[in-house]
Formats: structure tokens, sequence, C-alpha cells
């Protein structure tokens, strides 16, 4: 089974690399759609829970769909769920992070501000103490990662930047009024907006920007462009603190 | 929210139908109780009523009583009014700049007594079209006052200047007024970015016209129009005040932006062996001053949109405007005025539409910020 678990792994940062080749621009990255946890179907009449590893999952016999489990009953099947982990993955050390005082964990001397996660240059599982599956990832996949998470970034600068793809009706971009996002504070949100007469997310407010100045359709909360703006803008004030409500 | 919210403009616009439409056929009575109404709807928002200039007129009055307690110096006092960087496009395309142009000339045309001229502070087209600099030469071309023009980059980069010259003439140019020197330079000039990059003209535009477009150079007076500068202050005392105009401001705010002008130090070398010096510039969409040694630099508004204050560098001596609503088209935009003083120096008032007018006394800069200190602003950039 843990060979099983290694290989979906390796499927997944197969998958990963060709994306980031095949999506230079970032527009994938701005889709919404999410890969779906397939899970086996109920017999008649039960639940099927399944645990985040998006592999292990029990069934739960005379829960009917719609409705709640008891207390005691969620405990046993999350317990029977965990147990079965366990026993897939006998060398994990499985951390209840807030109390587990045995694990050498974040301020460990040949670690000390990374925690277990292994940084650039170190071979995960060498380093790695605990054995969980983060920590076994390798310098390149951080590398992946930040390139996708650029490309998405970069796709939200160009649709900032362009009046063609906000679909401005009047030749009028984000950027001609807030050059490299300024002024657009995506750290204050949300925040009551008076004019809106309602607390506002900061798609509420890029929404706002594009019916007015910009003098185009308002985006679908999930529509690409407005995900991509997102990034964009958040992307522009990284290190500042977060302030949420703040005029 | 589409639905539910309207824009201010367009609420703006219905409230006025309304009253417009009632008082097409209402008796005196109705009319007393309508204008009452509007005047008390302006008065609680806090807003400014439409008549702006009557509260111009009010900091002006200020400004006068002073007139007469500095000596005359040969020079005159006088007024001018300025509009600047309107970033037209034509009307088919684009009504929410022109709307802003037309209400800065309703503005300035509405001052009584009228400004001696009025100083347009470039950028008039957005991407330098010859439809776009047409449009804008006819609008202002209903301003009362004689109107004097500067070039912007937004004017310049599609063409390099043809279209803008055949309509308006050089883009450098000097003139005496009532005992002042008066400069208007073209200091958006740019080192070739474009034949390396194979760009087309519009691709050129397009590049200068993005503030935090990295591709671009930096602004610049350049060698041969500082060539002509210290020429032409050859001829005139250094006793004589100046007033220069230019696009740029004429010192180094933040370079990412081109809040910035290359050759500044230079330039500042030329003017400053000339005891009082105001330099009046466009392009930062933004209540600005400075001092830097005996020259006083004042920024002018846009009626089209303004623009955040930069990251850093801003000068110490300048007081912020108030954040923009998002949610008012004009908040943050205006026109101005400048009075040039008997003692030589330059106040100015910026005329904030939907918001009580400023006004920056000479004396605050010249005292390094000791005296008239400008009111604080109660949102200030972050
Ligand atoms: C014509 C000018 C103009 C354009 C175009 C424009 N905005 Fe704005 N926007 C403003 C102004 C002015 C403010 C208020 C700035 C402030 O608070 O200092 C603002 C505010 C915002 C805010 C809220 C900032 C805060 O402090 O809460 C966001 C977010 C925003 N804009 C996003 C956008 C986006 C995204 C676009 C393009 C779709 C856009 N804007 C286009 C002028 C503009």
């Amino acid at each position: 089974m843990v060979t099983v678990t290694a290989a979906l792994v390796a499927i997944g940062l197969v998958t990963l690399r060709y994306l980031a080749a095949a999506d230079p621009t970032g527009v994938a990255q701005a889709q919404s759609s999410l890969p779906a946890h397939s899970v086996p179907s109920a017999s008649r009449g039960a639940v099927v829970v399944e645990l985040c590893d998006g592999v292990t999952h029990t069934e739960v016999k005379g829960l009917k769909p719609g409705q709640q489990m008891t207390r005691a009953q969620a405990l046993a099947v999350t317990g029977q769920l965990m147990a079965e982990w366990r026993r897939k993955h006998p060398d994990r050390h499985w951390v209840l992070a807030q109390n587990d005082q045995a694990s050498p964990s974040a301020s460990s001397p040949e670690n000390p501000a990374r925690g277990n996660i292994a940084g650039p240059g170190e071979t995960a599982n060498t380093k790695s103490q605990q054995g969980d599956t983060y920590a076994s990832f390798h310098e390149r996949d951080f590398k992946v990662w930040q390139a996708q998470t650029d490309a998405f970034v970069n796709y939200g600068n160009q649709v900032f930047h362009s009046a063609k793809l906000l679909g401005s009706t009047i030749g009028v971009s984000c950027d001609m009024c807030h050059p490299n996002a300024a002024n657009t504070h995506p750290e204050t949100y949300p925040k009551y907006q008076e004019q809106l007469q309602r607390v506002a997310l900061l798609r509420d407010m890029i929404d706002w920007c594009i019916e007015n100045p910009i003098k185009g359709k308002t985006l679908d909360p999930n529509d690409p462009k407005m995900r991509a703006l997102e990034a964009y803008i958040l992307a522009q004030r990284k290190g500042v603190a977060l302030d949420y409500g703040k005029h | 929210m589409a639905a539910r919210h309207k824009s201010v403009e367009t609420r703006f616009y219905e409230d006025r139908d309304r009253v417009l439409r009632a008082l097409r056929n209402c008796d005196r009575r109705t009319f007393l109780k309508l204008s009452a109404a509007t005047m008390g709807a302006v008065m609680a928002k806090g807003l400014v009523p439409p008549h702006t200039f009557q509260l111009i007129e009010v900091a002006n009055a200020a400004v006068d009583k002073n007139w007469g307690t500095h000596g005359a110096q040969g020079s005159a006092p006088f007024r001018f009014a300025y509009i600047s960087d309107a970033h037209l496009y034509e009307r088919t395309l684009n009504q929410r700049f022109i709307r802003a142009i037309v209400k800065a000339v309703d503005d300035v045309n509405a001052l009584d007594p009228q400004p001696d001229f009025v100083l347009y502070g470039g950028d008039l087209a957005q991407l330098g079209s010859p439809g776009q600099l047409e449009t804008g030469r006819q609008i202002l071309g209903n301003l009362k006052a004689p109107v004097k023009m500067m070039v912007g980059e937004h004017d310049w980069f599609l063409d390099l200047g043809e279209k803008w010259q055949e309509l308006f003439g050089p883009p450098t140019y000097s003139f005496d007024w009532k005992g002042v020197h008066v400069v208007v330079l073209q200091s958006v000039y740019e080192k070739d970015f474009w034949t390396a990059r194979k760009m087309t003209p519009a691709e050129r535009m397009q590049t200068v016209a993005g503030l935090d477009n990295a591709v671009q150079s930096r602004f610049e007076v350049g060698d041969a129009q500082r060539e002509w500068l210290k020429n032409d202050l050859a001829k005139v005392s250094k006793s004589t005040p100046l007033l220069i105009f230019s696009h740029s401001p004429l010192y180094k705010y933040y370079r990412p932006w081109n809040f910035w002008t290359e050759d500044a130090e230079q330039v500042q070398a030329i003017l400053k062996q000339h005891e009082k010096v105001t330099v009046i510039h466009g392009h930062t969409h933004q209540m600005l001053f400075n001092q830097i040694g005996n020259i006083s630099f004042y920024g002018m508004l846009s009626t089209a949109w303004p623009w955040p204050y930069a990251p850093e560098g801003l000068p110490k001596l300048t007081v912020q405007m108030n954040r923009a609503d998002p949610f008012d088209q004009f908040d943050g935009c205006g026109d101005g005025e400048f009075t040039a003083r008997t003692d030589q120096l330059v106040d100015t008032v910026y005329n904030l539409w939907d918001r009580n007018p400023v006004t920056v006394r000479a004396d605050y800069l010249v005292s390094g910020g000791k005296v008239d200190r400008p009111p604080a602003p109660q949102f200030a950039s972050y």
C-alpha cells in the first residue's frame, strides 16, 4: 500500500509538471474547477465518509443521506478511519501538533527556522524526522509550485492592465488609476463599504470597479479573470499585515 | 450588486433629471420647496454646492488682502487658472473623461473676474490620436480666457508630437507677462526604447501610457532644450521672477512611475540662478508641493482621475489630499488657480471637486513649512 501511495504522489507530480509546462500563461491556474475525490457509492441507506488522503473511506451503516451522526457515532467513524490509515502507514508518525511534546519539530537545532519542511537543497527524506507527506517534497517541487503561482499572478497582471480582457466598453483598465495595484488595499477586506451598504469582500470592490470606472460586466466570483485579478492584487501587497475593516 | 447599487454618478443624474422635470411646470411655492430640498440634501451630505467657484472667491479674498502688505517690485499681481491631464478618448468611446474636462471648462468660465490666461497642463489625449487631440482642442476652445498649451507624454508618443504641434505650435516657448518671465517646456522626451524592440507607433504609445510599464525610458528635458533654456534666460535679469511650466515634476519623486525628470538637477541648476522661481507641473494627478532651494514646485490636479501617492519619495512639505472616494467619479479630481503676488511668489488654489478647495500659500513653502500649513488629511495614503 505504501508503494501505491508513493506512485499516486508521483503521478500527481508528473501532472503538475506537465501543467507547468503547458500553462505558461497561468490561465489554467485561474480556472476554478478542482479535482473531485471519487468515492465508491454506498449501499442503499448508507453514507460513505472519506479521509483527506483521497483514498481511505468507510461506510456508515444505517445513516441516511442528509442525516446527522450523533457525537458518539462520529467519534467511532473517525476513529475507524484513522485506525485504517495507521494500519496502511505503519512507518508514519501521526503528530497531534498542538500537544505532542515528544516530536522534535519546529525548533530542532538542525532546522531552526523551517521546522520540518525540507528547504531548497535539502533531501527531504534524510532531514525530515516525521515522515509526513509534505516534508517528502523536494526543492524542485517548491520551484514548480512557485512557477505555477507566478504564472497565475501574471495572468492577473495582464487582465488588470487590459481594457480588452476586462471587457471595458470605454477603453479603461485598472492600472490607469492603480499603477502596480497601488491603493487597492486588499489587506483591509472584509470591510464595510458605506456606498454598497454592506460588508464587502475584495471581489465585491473589484466588481464595483469593473462596473463603474471600467464600464464592463461584473464577473462571477469563480470567473478565471476574477480569480486572477484577486491573485495579482494580493501578490502586490506581499508582506503587508492583514488589517480587515480598515478605512 | 449591479441591480441593487447605483453609482453616485447615475444617482446624481437621476436626481438632477427628477428636479429638472419637476421644475419645468411648477408654481413658485413648489419651486421654493424644491430648491430648499435640494439645498438641504447638499448640505446634509456635507458637499460643496454646485457653484464651487463661490468658495474659490473666498479663498482668493484671503490672498487678496495680502497684496497690499508686500511692496511692489515691478511686477503686477495676476491670476491664472489651469486645467490638466484630461486623458481624452473620442466622444463615441468614452463620455466619462469628456464630462470631466467640460466640467473644468465650466468652472473656469464661471470665474469672475476672468483669469489672465488658462494653462493646459498636458495629456489632453489618452493615446495621442488626431481624433483625441482634436476633441480636446474643440472643448478647450470654449474657454473665454486665452489658453496656453503644454504637451504631455500621452499627446506625444504616437507620432512624436506631429499632430500636437500642427494643432498647438511648438511645445517649448516663453513669454513675458506683467513683469514675470514665463517658460513652457517639453519635459517628457524619452530615450529611444522602441526601435530596438521593433515597436509600432501604437505599441510605443501604449507602453508610455502605462505608468507602471517598466519598459519605457525616464522623462528628460534633454541637452538641446536645456541649451535653449540657458539662452532664453540669459536675456532675463536675475531679479525677474520665473514661472516655469513642465509636464513632469522637475525633480525626482518616484522613478518607477516617471514621477521624475532624469536631468532634473541640471535644469534646477539653470533655474536657481534666478531669485524667485516657481515650477508648475502636471502628470502626478494629486496635491503635491515641494521646495528645493529657492525653487517652489506645485503639482496640478487631473480632471480624469487621481493617482495614488507613490510608495516612497514624497516631498516632505507635501500635505496629502484625502484618499479619493472610488464611488464618485469627480472626487480627488479638479482644476485650480494660481495667483502671482506682488512679492513675486505664487499661491495656488486646488479646486477639488465635491470637496472644500485647498489654498497653498507660497509662504508655506518658502518658510520650509513653518507657517500657513494647509489642513492635514483625515485619510492619508497607506
Ligand atoms: C478611473 C479610475 C479608476 C479605475 C479605472 C479603477 N479604479 Fe479602483 N479605485 C479608484 C479610486 C480613486 C479608489 C479609491 C482609492 C483610495 O482609497 O485611495 C479606488 C479603489 C479601489 C479599491 C478599494 C481600495 C480600498 O482602499 O478599499 C479596489 C479594490 C479597487 N479600486 C480595484 C480596482 C480594480 C480591480 C480596477 C479594475 C477593474 C479598478 N479599481 C479600476 C479609481 C479607479
